[in-house]
């Protein structure tokens, strides 16, 4: 079983339908001890990338390129050159292959979370969307070198993403916004913990559909 | 949701049309529609001042543009950082080939993306230096100063800046009289109401009738403490006694007082304040050098206000006098 690169449109709409459909959820998660705005941001980026998609077909490589472009060069805030870097290092690292396979993806995974380090100090545990994130490439890295199957992976990825975004509410902020609230900002999810949750079951949901 | 609007999609883009064609004398556009430079800007062989920040806070930051004060601003969403592309694009639009003074807050959104466009900038060979402003007191206890979030001191930073950069100082001297403005000065805010994100609709955080957030942040960040509204007299005791002890200031002392409002509380309560806060600084016998009440960092819709008391030696004192020319500061 294969993802191929070629077959990108669909993850990349399923990536796009699931922040729109989620605007207000993640508005008032964020808003909860930070300031409101995460759900209107990633819509904005997320839509102005399915507009200028419109009928067109794309690789699932350009597209994490140009949705990476988009969040980095027109959004900014936090989220822009957070959620670029991590989609422009995972199509960086795919090289333009023409079978996304297991490993690659597990590559592709860890090459977003490799760039995301580069200009963030939060690591597991700090209520980010790191704590989403790691356990989600560890997990398909590990599916990968076990040879397990492709679409039992991305079960497996959903889960690990969900289990990681829940694991925020017992935590305590120590980047971004929320950190100035200290123990205040316990038991509430982290919301770019949340958005990162949304994005990677959308795309393995995408990327079941192609399986082939 | 009472609100003057089109599509809230299209707010910044619209309010920044508006503002150049009110302002055209002092500002103009560039070539990257967030970005708003001096009308007279780039000045050859001045340093470049440049600063940038979310929309939403109205006379900053784009209202601080103009003569003797920032070259040109990087223009974010409401309440949300500028691109690194717009930053850079700002330091380009302000490069007299001195070098650029990047004055900013201590955001994670906006440490994220001046970073990012201070390392293009490098590799196009453009020398661009930083200050982080981080003067509000509420935002994190003093031995983690690093943390805390910047307010209304970022005014005088870069009033302080701007003005080093109009003598002729060089990249070092205008980073260096910036850095000592911001770490001269502290602040706090008292919110009375929230603020509310046209696009979102309704306010994403709660105070609720009659109470008052001491130390709230400049997008609704939770303060230090809740408590029932209290008269003007008791909210400026409570101001002065987190602000004054925190640097600390103390008699003898000649500084800058700055009243700025939220947004919505009407400019006579901000006299009533200042007048409160007047009694209790000179009582202490630290003298008011240079006063500033007014609108001049907001939140949207939020009512309440930020004190900023910042402490004066002989260079800042030249400094904050000298004329300038801006939308939200004038002095002649």
């Amino acid at each position: 079983m294969v993802v191929k690169n070629a077959d990108g449109r669909p993850i990349l709409l399923a990536m796009v339908k699931a922040i729109h459909e989620n605007k207000q959820y993640l508005g008032d998660i964020d808003g909860l001890i930070g300031d409101g705005d995460h759900g209107m941001n990633m819509n904005k980026g997320f839509m102005t990338y399915g507009d200028r998609l419109g009928e067109n077909e794309t690789s699932f490589t350009d597209g994490l390129m140009d949705l990476g472009m988009v969040l980095l060069n027109e959004i900014g805030g936090s989220m822009g050159p957070i959620y670029g870097t991590i989609f422009m290092e995972m199509s960086d690292a795919a090289e333009d292959a023409e079978d996304i396979t297991l490993e690659l993806f597990g590559k592709m995974l860890d090459a977003g979370l490799e760039g995301l380090y580069g200009i963030v100090d939060a690591r597991p545990g700090h209520k980010t969307l790191v704590d989403t994130l790691y356990p989600s490439v560890q997990c398909i890295k590990e599916a990968a070198a076990a040879g397990k199957d492709y679409a039992a992976a991305l079960d497996e990825m959903k889960e690990c993403a969900e289990k990681g975004k829940e694991s925020t509410k017992d935590m305590v902020a120590v980047y971004g916004r929320a950190s100035r609230l200290g123990e205040r900002s316990r038991g509430v999810l982290d919301a770019g913990a949340t958005s990162c949750c949304i994005i990677l079951q959308a795309m393995a949901d995408g990327m079941k559909q192609v399986l082939k | 949701m009472q609100r003057i609007l089109n599509n809230p999609d299209n707010i910044v883009d619209e309010m920044l049309q508006g503002f150049v064609k009110n302002h055209g004398d002092i500002v103009k556009t560039t070539s990257h529609p967030r970005v708003i430079a001096a009308a007279e800007a780039p000045t050859e062989g001045k340093v470049g001042v440049v600063t940038g920040g979310g929309s939403g806070h109205k006379p900053a930051f784009i209202g601080y543009v103009g003569k003797n004060m920032c070259d040109a601003a990087a223009v974010g969403e409401i309440c949300s950082s500028p691109t690194a592309a717009a930053f850079l694009d700002a330091f380009r639009a302000a490069d007299g080939g001195r070098g650029v003074a990047c004055l900013y807050g201590n955001y994670s959104g906006d440490n994220m993306n001046v970073k990012m466009a201070v390392r293009m900038a490098k590799k196009e060979g453009l020398t661009v230096k930083t200050v982080v402003a981080n003067d509000d007191v509420a935002s994190a206890p003093k031995d983690q100063r690093e943390k805390r979030r910047g307010v209304a001191g970022e005014i005088l930073m870069w009033k302080c800046g701007g003005a080093k950069a109009a003598k002729g100082g060089s990249l070092d001297e205008v980073i260096a009289a910036a850095q000592k403005a911001i770490d001269n000065t502290r602040s706090v805010g008292i919110g009375l109401t929230p603020c509310t994100l046209p696009a979102v609709g309704h306010p994403n955080f709660e105070i609720k009738d009659g109470t008052m957030e001491v130390g709230i942040g400049h997008h609704g960040e939770p303060g230090i403490e809740v408590c029932p509204l209290e008269t003007a007299d008791k909210m400026a005791a409570r101001m002065v006694d987190i602000v004054l002890p925190d640097y600390p200031f103390e008699a003898g002392d000649d500084v800058v007082v700055l009243v700025s409002g939220l947004g919505a509380t009407p400019v006579m309560e901000l006299y009533v304040l200042y007048n409160e806060i007047e009694k209790l600084v000179t009582g202490k016998g630290i003298h008011i050098y240079k006063s500033y009440v007014g609108n001049y960092f907001t939140s949207l819709e939020m009512m309440g206000a930020t004190l900023t008391v910042m402490k004066l030696d002989d260079e800042l004192k030249e400094l904050i006098d000298m004329d300038c020319n801006t939308m939200g500061l004038k002095q002649f």
